[in-house]
Parts: C-alpha cells; sequence; structure tokens
C-alpha cells in the first residue's frame, strides 16, 4: 500500500479552488481524501502555499521515438515531461517512419507504458506518411486507440483529400488538428515576414501563410461537422478568425505555445537557429492577442510543440538549422509569468481542456477518487533554468530568470519528479 | 620631466645637421629629404627650409608613413595609417631620412624597408634629433642632434611646433616597470 | 574593431579610417612593387562556402599584397558533402594555424555564428541576402574617388534589393557617409517592410534616372525569374532596365556602377557597362585596396587600446 500526503496547498479541484489551503491524500495512486488538516497517511509533503492540480497534458510533443532517437526518445521525451510537471503527452506521429498505421501508434504507447513515467498517447497522420496524396490507415489508428489527427510539421494542402479525411473522422468523432501553414505563401520562409526579416533579407512567412489554411479549414469543418483543433496558433488574425467560428458553434479549438506566448520575431535578429520555428515568432501584437486569447477562452490550450534537435543539427547557420525548440520543462513557467491566470484558469490551459481534447478521462481531473495525476506548482518559485533533462537542448529558456517552478509531478500516485529530479522508468527499456 | 633641448637647441641643431648635409654630399643637387611619419615631417620640412637658405637651387623633399611596414603590429595599438608622398624617382639620389628619436632602430629598418620597395636610392642617410642609444638593430645615424645616455626605463619626449604646438625635448622616468619608448 | 561582419551600425568615423587605409593601399597597389610586409607570418582563411570567383580572390589577392599567407576552402573539395557540421569544419581549420577568417555562406548570419565559435577576428564576406561589407566599402571607395566626398549625393539602387546583399550594405554605409539613397524595384523585389531604412523607394525608375549622381545596378538572378517574382526578363528590361537610352537621360556627371558580374542586355546595356562613367573596373581595384584595409586593421595592431 503506498501512500502520500500533500499539505497545506492551494487546491484546484473539479469544482475550482477550494478555500484556503487544504491537505490531499493519496492511496494507491487515488486521490483519496481532500480536506484541511487532514491525518497524514505515507510520507508527508509540506507544499506551503503552493498550488495543487491535476497534472499538465500536452497535446503537442514531439517525442522523436522511432527513427530519430539521437534527438530525443520516448524514455527522455517523457522524463522531460515528468519534470515539467506533465502526467500525460500527446506524441505527435511525424516519426520515421510517420505514424500512419495502427501498429506504429501501439508501438508509441506501448513504449510509453514501459516507460511509464507519463501517459504518453500517440496521435496519428491524416494522410499516408505524411505525404498529403492519400488517406492513412484511419480505421487502424482508431483502433489502436487514437483520436487526435495531424500531418503535423506539413498542412493537408489538398481541401478535398482533407474534406474526406473530415467527413471520415467526424463519423469517428476524431479530431482534425491542422498545422496551418499554406506552402505557398511561406515558400522558402525562415522567420516571420516582417521588418527584421526585411532587415535580414530572409524570405518571411506572412501571418496569411496560416489565416488563409484556417479560413479554409473552418468552410470544410462548416461542410462536415468533424472537431477541428488549430495547432500552434501565431498571430491576432487567427484568434480573431477562432472567436468568429466558436461564436458561430462550430467545433473548434486551438493551442498557442510557450514560445508564441513569450517570445517575439526581435529575437531573431541575432540570427541565432534556437529561435527558428515554425511557425515562427510574430510581433508584440500577436503575442498579446494569444494571452488575451488564453484570458477569454479563445485560445483553450497551452501546447508546447516540444521540438527537441540536436547541438550537431543547430550548429549551422540559420537557414541550415532545423525548425523547432523544446518547451516541456519552462511551459507552466511561461503561462505563469506572461498569462497571469488565476488557479483555475491555469489549470484550465495546462490540463483541463488538453486532457478534454485528448479525451483523457483519468487526466486532467483532481477531486477524490480520480486518479491521482498532479502536480505541486509553486508560482513564486524561481525554475531553475541551467541545463535540460531532455536529451535535446534547444531551448530557448535555457538561463533565464523565470518565475514559476514545478515542485513536484505525481504520475499515477508515484512522483515521478521533485524539483526536476526525475524518477526511474517504471519497466526497462525496450 | 625634465627639459634637455629648448626650441632654440633644436634650431641650433637642425642649422648644424643642414650644414653636414651639405658638406658631405657637396651640395644638395641631388639630396632628397625624406621625413619619417610624423614628427620627422616637420623636422624634415624645416631641414629644406635651411638647406634652401644656405645652399641655391630648391630641395627635393617627402614623407614617408612605415605603418605597413612595422615588425611589431601585434604590439601596438590600431595603426593609423598616413599618406606617403615621395618623389617619383629615388633612383641615383641621396635620401637622407629625418626623425625625432634613434633608439631601437626598428623603425628606422621599417624605413628603409619601405624606401626599398618605393625606388633604389644610390645612398640612404639618417638624420635624427635625439640618439638615446639601446639599438637592437646594426643601425646609426649619420647626423644627431643630440645624443643623450638614457635608461631603457625612460622616456623620451621629442615635441614639434606643427604637431604639439611647442618644440622642445623631454625626459621622465615613468613608474617603474612600465617600458619607455622612443616617441 | 573585432570583426567586420555588417555595416548596419557602423559610425562614420570607421567608415572614414577604414576609407582613409584603403586609400594608402590603393596607392600600395599602384606601385612598382605593390607589396608591403604588414601581415607577414599572419594566415588568412578564405572559407567560401557558396561560389564566388572574384570575392575570394580579391581577399586573397589583399592578404597577398600585405605579406599574409591564405588558406583556402571551397565546399566542393570539403568534408561538409559528408555532413560535417560548420562548427566542426571551423575549428578544423582554426586548427590549422589561422589568423582571421574570410567567410561566405549563403546563410544568414553564418559570419556571426563563425566568430562565435572560432574566437578569430571574422570578415563577413556575404551571409545569405543579408550583409557583404566589404562590397559597400569599396562602393563607397569608388565614389568618394569619384566626387571627393559621399556628402549630399544622390544614388539609387536599381532591381532586386529584396535579395541583395550588396543592397543592405550600401544603403547603410551610403547614408551613414551623407548621401540619399533612393531603392527602385518591382514590388515583388523591394523588402516588404522598410521600416527603419534610412531609404526612399520608388517602382518608376523613370522617375528618380534624371535626379541622380550615381546609378548603381543589382544583378538580376536569373533564377529568381523562375520563382515568378516578374513576369519576364523582357520586361524587367523594360523598366528597371539601365540601357543605353536612359543612360542618355542621365545628368551628364553621373556615374553607374555593378557590383558584378554584369549581366548584359538584361540589367545593363553593352554601350553603359563600356562607358567610362561605368566604374565597375575601379569597383573592383577598389575591393582589394578596402579589403587590404580591413584586413590590416582586423591583424595589424589589433590589440585593444
Amino acid at each position: 500500500m503506498s501512500e502520500l500526503t500533500l499539505q497545506n496547498a492551494v487546491v484546484v479541484g473539479a469544482d475550482g479552488v477550494l478555500d484556503g489551503l487544504n491537505d490531499v491524500v493519496i492511496v494507491d495512486g487515488i486521490v483519496a481524501q481532500i480536506g484541511s488538516n487532514l491525518a497524514v497517511q505515507g510520507d508527508a509533503i509540506d507544499c506551503a502555499g503552493a498550488w495543487v492540480g491535476p497534472g499538465f497534458v500536452d497535446v503537442h510533443t514531439h517525442l522523436r521515438e522511432p527513427g530519430e532517437e539521437w534527438k530525443e526518445d520516448i524514455e527522455t521525451g517523457s522524463r522531460a515531461a515528468a519534470a515539467g510537471g506533465y502526467t500525460a503527452v500527446v506524441a505527435m506521429p511525424n516519426t520515421d517512419p510517420a505514424t500512419d498505421a495502427g501498429h506504429l501508434a501501439r508501438y508509441v504507447a506501448d513504449r510509453g507504458a514501459q516507460v511509464g513515467l507519463v501517459d504518453v498517447i500517440p496521435s496519428g497522420c491524416i494522410t499516408a506518411g505524411r505525404a498529403g496524396e492519400k488517406l492513412a490507415h484511419l480505421d487502424e489508428l482508431s483502433a489502436a486507440g487514437v483520436t487526435l489527427f495531424t500531418d503535423d510539421g506539413d498542412s493537408v494542402a489538398d481541401a478535398g483529400l482533407l474534406r474526406r479525411a473530415m467527413e471520415y473522422l467526424a463519423e469517428r468523432d476524431g479530431v482534425v488538428a491542422q498545422h496551418c501553414i499554406d506552402a505557398g505563401l511561406a515558400a522558402g520562409g525562415e522567420m516571420h515576414e516582417g521588418e527584421i526579416s526585411s532587415r535580414l533579407g530572409m524570405s518571411g512567412v506572412p501571418r496569411e501563410a496560416e489565416e488563409t489554411v484556417i479560413a479554409r479549414d473552418l468552410s470544410l469543418v462548416r461542410l462536415t461537422g468533424v472537431r477541428y483543433h488549430v495547432q500552434h496558433v501565431s498571430t491576432a488574425g487567427a484568434v480573431d478568425l477562432i472567436r468568429d467560428a466558436k461564436a458561430e458553434g462550430l467545433r473548434v479549438t486551438a493551442e498557442a505555445t510557450p514560445h508564441h506566448l513569450y517570445f517575439d520575431h526581435t529575437s531573431v535578429r541575432d540570427m541565432n537557429p534556437t529561435y527558428k520555428m515554425m511557425p515562427p515568432l510574430r510581433e508584440p501584437a500577436d503575442l498579446e492577442a494569444l494571452r488575451d486569447g488564453l484570458r477569454t477562452g479563445v485560445i483553450d490550450i497551452v501546447a508546447t510543440d516540444h521540438a527537441p534537435h540536436a547541438d550537431h543539427e543547430k550548429d549551422h547557420p540559420w537557414e541550415d538549422s532545423p525548425f523547432g525548440v523544446t518547451g516541456l520543462e519552462w511551459a507552466a513557467a511561461v503561462v505563469n509569468m506572461v498569462v497571469g491566470l488565476e488557479p483555475e484558469g491555469f489549470f484550465k490551459v495546462l490540463s483541463c481542456n488538453p486532457a478534454a481534447l485528448a479525451g483523457l478521462a483519468d487526466q486532467g481531473r483532481l477531486e477524490e477518487g480520480s486518479t491521482a495525476n498532479l502536480v505541486v506548482f509553486d508560482p513564486e518559485g524561481i525554475a531553475d533554468t541551467n541545463g535540460t533533462v531532455s536529451r535535446s537542448s534547444n531551448s530557448p529558456y535555457l538561463g533565464l530568470e523565470m518565475r514559476g517552478a514545478v515542485r513536484m509531478t505525481i504520475y499515477r500516485g508515484r512522483v515521478t519528479s521533485r524539483d526536476r529530479s526525475v524518477a526511474d522508468p517504471v519497466g526497462a527499456a525496450g | 620631466m625634465r627639459s634637455v633641448m629648448s626650441g632654440s637647441d633644436m634650431d641650433r641643431a637642425l642649422r648644424r645637421i643642414a650644414h653636414e648635409i651639405v658638406e658631405k654630399n657637396r651640395g644638395t643637387a641631388d639630396v632628397v629629404i625624406v621625413g619619417i611619419r610624423t614628427r620627422g615631417g616637420p623636422l624634415a620640412d624645416r631641414l629644406v627650409g635651411v638647406l634652401e637658405e644656405i645652399e641655391p637651387g630648391p630641395v627635393t623633399s617627402g614623407i614617408l608613413d612605415i605603418g605597413m611596414y612595422r615588425d611589431d603590429l601585434d604590439q601596438r595599438p590600431r595603426t593609423v595609417l598616413g599618406p606617403t608622398e615621395l618623389p617619383t624617382n629615388l633612383d641615383e639620389k641621396t635620401v637622407v631620412l629625418v626623425d625625432d628619436v634613434l633608439y631601437t632602430g626598428r623603425t628606422i629598418r621599417a624605413a628603409l624597408d619601405a624606401l626599398a620597395d618605393l625606388g633604389r636610392a644610390a645612398v640612404v642617410q639618417l638624420a635624427v634629433m635625439v640618439d638615446r642609444g639601446h639599438r637592437e638593430l646594426p643601425i646609426r645615424a649619420d647626423y644627431v642632434g643630440k645624443n643623450l645616455p638614457t635608461s631603457r626605463s625612460e622616456h623620451v619626449t621629442v615635441r614639434v611646433a606643427e604637431i604639439d604646438g611647442e618644440d622642445g625635448v623631454w625626459i621622465d622616468n615613468p613608474a617603474p616597470g612600465d617600458e619607455g619608448s622612443a616617441t | 574593431m573585432k570583426h567586420l561582419l555588417t555595416m548596419e551600425g557602423v559610425d562614420r568615423a570607421t567608415l572614414d579610417s577604414l576609407l582613409d587605409d584603403a586609400d594608402e593601399f590603393y596607392e600600395v597597389m599602384h606601385r612598382p612593387i605593390p607589396k608591403v610586409p604588414a601581415l607577414r607570418g599572419k594566415t588568412v582563411a578564405t572559407m567560401f562556402f557558396e561560389p564566388s570567383t572574384r570575392t575570394k580572390l580579391s581577399f586573397e589577392r589583399a592578404a597577398k599584397a600585405l605579406s599574409a599567407d591564405t588558406l583556402s576552402f571551397s565546399p566542393g573539395t570539403s568534408s561538409l558533402k559528408k555532413g560535417e557540421s560548420l562548427k566542426d569544419t571551423v575549428l578544423t581549420v582554426k586548427a590549422m594555424g589561422a589568423d582571421l577568417m574570410v567567410v561566405r555562406h549563403k546563410s544568414t548570419g553564418a559570419a556571426w555564428r563563425v566568430a562565435e565559435w572560432a574566437d578569430l577576428p571574422v570578415v563577413n564576406g556575404g551571409d545569405g541576402a543579408h550583409q557583404h561589407p566589404t562590397q559597400a566599402l569599396l562602393d563607397a571607395l569608388t565614389l568618394r574617388q569619384h566626387f571627393g566626398s559621399l556628402d549630399g549625393l544622390r544614388i539609387a539602387i536599381v532591381g532586386d534589393i529584396r535579395h541583395s546583399r550588396v543592397a543592405r550594405s550600401d544603403v547603410w554605409a551610403f547614408t551613414t557617409l551623407g548621401a540619399e539613397v533612393t531603392l527602385v524595384a518591382p514590388p515583388t523585389l523591394l523588402p516588404p517592410d522598410l521600416s527603419g531604412w534610412p531609404v526612399t523607394a520608388s517602382t518608376d525608375f523613370d522617375d528618380v534616372l534624371t535626379e541622380v549622381d550615381a546609378v548603381y545596378v543589382l544583378r538580376v538572378q536569373a533564377e529568381r525569374g523562375g520563382a515568378s517574382v516578374f513576369p519576364s526578363v523582357a520586361e524587367y528590361r523594360q523598366r528597371f532596365g539601365m540601357t543605353d537610352a536612359r543612360f542618355a537621360r542621365l545628368k551628364p556627371d553621373t556615374i553607374v556602377m555593378h557590383p558584378g558580374p554584369m549581366i548584359r542586355g538584361i540589367e545593363i546595356d553593352g554601350g553603359v557597362a563600356d562607358d567610362p562613367r561605368c566604374k565597375v573596373l575601379e569597383q573592383v581595384t577598389n575591393g582589394v585596396a578596402v579589403r587590404m584595409a580591413v584586413l590590416f586593421q582586423l591583424l595589424g595592431g589589433s590589440r585593444d587600446e
């Protein structure tokens, strides 16, 4: 029998923030009791007024396994997730081979379960091999438990093909998650099109590359009734489109990444490829629209787009470096610092809404009887940004002074991370 | 700082050097007076003025910048280059190099290299206002305003009115361990 | 000055000092023995990750005229094709004893990254469409030689500004030295956002033609035509070519410049290219002189004051 008691915490339960400081007693992986001054069972942890809520859920993680294990694998990615306060991650399907068939999705889920530090939920491709030419094995993927479908890294450019995918997945209540970048408008694009790109002579990715895809897709959502999720929203105009779609009643959700909330395109001035990602870092007005979108619920989720790349891949000049930055370890600190949500809203965008999108019943919820997937987050603590738990160190947050520290992550009742010291995997490496 | 030559001392020295040049070269017909930047320039101009007083006919002159020829660029702050202006042909001429202080000889070595790249003079002679000793190369002056025994730690300063607003030569002993330099 | 990476933000005193030194090296180049010992024992590595003939030759000529040795690196014969990272390549060349690196690369900021890794003086020999500072210096020297000063000069830069590192460097050098610059191009070849650029922009070449003291013609990059940035080469020439007819309409003392290589019949007509008022060959000569000045300032007397 394993027991653990968290004491003196601001507890964010299923019905909101509990009055005063409370304790949470965990017994055998289940939240047994929530209340003030409870009898201690097992070890007692004094949370000293930190927030305790449902563990974070990332609906946008690149774990790189299979195929690119020098960047990250399911074990190192799970460790980084645990360090960042996550208890579940949705693995993106742009692996090698791409996750476009049932057995590939099962492999990811099985490896995740073997590691046992977070729930690893596979997503599946919309098109075979992410090639944008024909449908992936959508039935097989569904049978393997996949509910979120995306060709992330590319938009599904062919509207006819996308329509058929939407029709097919609407019937199965799947989610079409789109990486919204028009390949023509973004051709050769390396960064946000604007003052800085003009000064640096780099081809830009205009905001319209994102917005035209969203606008087109919304027409198809209207036609097909599918659940549609906009990945990594980066522009103010995109926020407007999503707000209108929600007002119209379309089944639309959206995510924003920590880096699009924290950095703008002036970070590119030094041409350091750590700041190279797609969509690119935009302008201050866009950042403000994204933050406001999260505050008002237009944007539902903060998702990391955790995209590890090895040092040797970033030891090149800008254009020769790959797109992507890591995000799992300091996403919560970013939300805490720049979005400024009260505890309830904080856990909504990091835990509850993403759990709902991914269809995870035992995530995103803290109440008596729920699975003990929890995080202890100190909003006043200083984050440790010296070094990464991830295998890769392409993080723009390294060395920054950040406010908001993940003190403890508890996955199914087990402490998986304490002040970034991560527990061993449960099973043998497979 | 101790004064070792006044302005009038410098005048007298220049006049003596001018007479020595005329005597040694039997006139000024084939003589080209070449000042080494920076303070060799005005000294050369004055020398030309005196020579033209005491000998008939104009005296040819020029100025040499040795910035590109130094062998101690690494040890110096950024070298500011100045123009080099010489008569087009030095062949068969007697070139008299003019500088303010003769010390290690490295500046003169650089000037000789520069001169060699610019033509083939028949004879090269050297005139300096002060010879303070401590040579590091086998170089000597043909005409000397004043021989000034110094220690290496001492600092010799030659000032010329055209650049510094006054004439004169001073010597001082900087803080121990601070290596003195020529100019 | 530790590196020469960009013209943006370089102050007038620095530009003047480089151009003044370049004047002296220009004189050296015209001596019977056009060589000085200033950088004897130093090694200049020319690392051109992008094909280039003239810039590389010019740097090597400059290094040799200063008595430096040269190490030459070209991607065709290198390990890059085997997937070596740029960082490893740079450290390898440094280990061979380079004292300074000249870096040309198709990617933006390559020279900055090299400077960060190598801990040596670095000269940007062109990065992407971003900067090509020695080109701007040689252009400025050419203008200064011809007009005495850039103060008050009116200069039109015509052509593919958007993809031109030459334009991005010239704009800053010319305006810092006192000139007024007008960029002339079709809208697809102007940068999308000119905020903060000290220039005016026009899409009408004929409108600015008669008012300028110098026309700087940029090369039309043939590969751009395929990317549909203008309808056809013929139509481009019609509106933006430095044709004989346009040349005839210039003020009589207006000069024409071009960074080379010129494509006659497209951006510049043969009659213009061969006219004494076209300063292309002077630019090439001045290229060696300014590169001597840059190498001299970075390697000779580089000790901090």
